[in-house]
């Protein structure tokens, strides 16, 4: 009824090819993007930009960037925290040590300074895959914190390798107030979200993807594991550079090494499987759901205490909001694999079919 | 070299404990070709039920008792809920499922058992003895002699599983291929049940000898993440391979804390301590570029 694609006729390969070939989705990704870009910074209220907003959407790019590696690659990683944490370091001290440096300048190097030294850490994903990955990825993580603790070079001479980020101004606007850098994280995702897009169409995406499927036979058809698996090393730790230069210097403002822990890659990976691994929207939909419950946990958890008179600690919360990340992490890998984004697909096809189902 | 070799020790002993928690991964590794990332957080919460129930009264004979039935539940019911509905997924779900699994029951222990730091109290006296340390100069105490006993026996217990009974082979098989495994006519949930339960008993182990030296506390399980190097190290399938990689591990990090720090001091100056958080994750990557399969493991070919 709402969402029929008779009558659209592909005429061409261009027309073909598109990212949105059904109008329907081309007026629904722009009504969101208008919505996104003109009606919610009219609208919302500090606390909803600087608490729900831009970390929503840094997280979501971090998670784009894990899921061009886990989910397109098929090499899990445990280490994406280390790698937002070297673009958010790499970011402040371009800023620091090149006065005047353009900020998306220094953002893009800070991101290939993190995809340099993804790559270095992917280099073993050449001989080894799965676990044992995992646990390389984990050396990444502990190992990248430890040296932004010790070398204190990288916070300049902060004993505890604390950064406080510096202002920063964008053609000339300062970017300083929570509606601005909203806006700012805003077009910087969207435009890498729709460079991975691209990207996982593309021939690499493809061959991403023919590596993670079945690495031997992908040798077989001719492509080159090693550059394809280093190729997504780098591409995905560009992304969570970024983020992690936009976490930095966007949401928080000052971090220290140990915000760029163990559990931080543990709740991007949770993002990606919950919404979708192996999906561009899933790290969106993922990126929000893990956001929001705990803060919807925060909110009804004492209200159902209360109710049924059981004594919740904070503590408790917590505890039971672990319980409940981890119960969902197994419920979506039980029902739905592909997660949210998947569900997403499934409630589109049924409404194209939707009054008259087979 | 008396230093050196007081710190080799203290390094064997840590590396004990990792080898504990690695042996529980090598158990279910080997039967269901899962990788249980939620070793670790079972540890925890084995160690979390046996002080729990000693708060709630209990004495430490039936404290134990309880936490092995309870782990034992907590396996048989990650197999039910958990393991049976996702059979032949690819490994890397499982292994996620497993990375859900930690999260539950990082959260669960605390939420039955309460949170706070306690030490379980196995009645053993963790002090130096006086003969050895007269004799050779080197600190061991009861406590450790008493771990590694443990550990010693543990190990023949399971090897003796493994090799010599029927559900040992099945498991065995089982390990080698889900499939091939069932249509024999192995039982397959039986089995996973059996070695989920086993898994669970190791990690009770482990949690009592870590409880009583450490305090139970939420720290066990970033420990217990470094059974991961020392499975590179041993190899995923092998029993051997986990004890020896434990040792290795052990040794070479409490080395790395002791000798890294003052040449990268003389290099760069200022304070590098904490170096065994990353060193064993480091050592193990680069081991992993010289042989992929470990020490002890089986070398993998792949087919199309």
């Amino acid at each position: 009824m709402f969402y029929r694609e008779a009558g659209q006729f592909k005429t061409s390969y261009l027309a073909d090819s598109q990212i949105f070939p059904i109008r329907q989705d081309r007026i629904g990704m722009l009504l969101l993007l208008a919505l996104a870009f003109v009606v919610i910074p009219a609208l919302g209220s500090e606390y909803w930009f600087s608490a729900i907003l831009i970390p929503f959407l840094v997280f979501a790019l971090a998670a784009l960037g894990l899921n061009i590696l886990t989910g397109y690659a098929g090499q899990l990683s445990l280490g994406s925290a280390a790698f937002m944490a070297v673009g958010a370091y790499a970011a402040y001290n371009f800023q620091l040590r090149i006065p005047g440096m353009p900020i998306l300048l220094s953002f893009m190097l800070a991101g290939c300074c993190a995809a340099a030294v993804g790559v270095l850490f992917g280099l073993p994903s050449l001989r080894i895959k799965g676990f044992y990955l995992a646990v390389a990825t984990l050396a990444a993580q502990f190992f990248v914190v430890w040296v932004l603790t010790k070398f204190a070079w990288f916070s300049n001479d902060n004993s505890s390798g604390v950064i406080s980020t510096q202002k920063m101004a964008f053609c000339g606007i300062d970017i300083n107030t929570p509606v601005r850098k909203y806006l700012f994280v805003l077009g910087i995702v969207c435009i890498m979200a729709l460079l991975a897009k691209n990207l996982v169409r593309s021939s690499t995406g493809r061959a991403w993807m023919a590596v993670r499927d079945m690495d031997v036979a992908a040798e077989v058809i001719g492509i080159d594991l090693m550059r394809t698996k280093l190729q997504a090393f780098a591409v995905s730790s560009f992304f969570c550079g970024v983020a992690g230069a936009l976490y930095a210097f966007c949401y928080l403002g000052s971090v220290e090494p140990d915000g760029f822990a163990l559990d931080l890659s543990f709740r991007i990976l949770f993002m990606i499987i919950i919404g979708g691994v192996g999906s561009i929207l899933g790290a969106f939909l993922g990126s929000a759901f893990i956001l929001l419950l705990p803060i919807f946990l925060d909110h009804v958890l004492p209200a159902l205490a209360a109710l049924l008179h059981l004594p919740f600690t904070n503590a408790a919360v917590s505890h039971i909001q672990l319980m409940l990340f981890g119960a969902l992490i197994i419920f979506f890998l039980i029902v739905e694999p592909l997660g949210l984004a998947r569900l997403w697909q499934i409630g589109k096809e049924k409404l194209r079919l939707w009054p008259f189902p087979h | 070299m008396q230093f050196f070799f007081e710190v080799a020790v203290s390094g064997l002993l840590s590396g004990l404990m990792y080898s504990l928690v690695a042996l529980g991964f090598v158990l279910i590794y080997k039967a269901s070709g899962v990788f249980n990332f939620a070793q670790g957080a079972m540890v925890y919460f084995a160690a979390l039920a046996v002080v729990g129930l000693m708060d709630k009264g209990f004495p430490l004979w039936a404290a134990i008792l309880g936490a092995f039935v309870v782990m034992i539940m907590v396996g048989m019911a990650t197999e039910r809920l958990v393991l049976r509905r996702l059979v032949n997924q690819p490994p890397i779900t499982l292994f996620m499922a497993t990375i859900g699994l930690a999260f539950f029951l990082e959260g669960l222990g605390p939420l039955l058992f309460g949170s706070a730091v306690r030490a379980i109290d196995l009645g053993i006296v963790d002090e130096p003895i006086m003969a050895i340390m007269d004799s050779i100069g080197i600190g061991i105490s009861k406590f450790d002699l008493f771990a590694s006993g443990m550990v010693i026996v543990l190990v023949a217990l399971l090897a003796l599983f493994f090799q010599k009974t029927k559900v040992g082979r099945a498991l065995r098989a089982v390990a080698d291929d889900h499939q091939a495994a069932l249509s024999l006519g192995i039982p397959l949930q039986h089995i996973w049940a059996v070695v989920w339960g086993v898994a669970g008993f190791v990690a009770l182990v482990a949690g009592l000898l870590w409880g009583s030296r450490n305090g139970v506390q939420f720290a066990l399980t970033m420990t217990a993440l470094k059974a991961l190097p020392v499975l590179i190290l041993g190899g995923f399938t092998s029993i051997p391979g986990a004890i020896v990689g434990g040792l290795i591990i052990g040794v070479s990090e409490k080395l790395a804390e002791i000798y890294l720090p003052p040449v990268l001091q003389d290099l760069f100056g200022g304070n590098f301590g904490g170096i065994e958080g990353w060193f064993p994750y480091v050592f193990a990557l680069l081991f992993l570029l010289v042989r992929p399969e470990g020490l002890f493991g089986e070398r993998h070919i792949d087919r199309v």
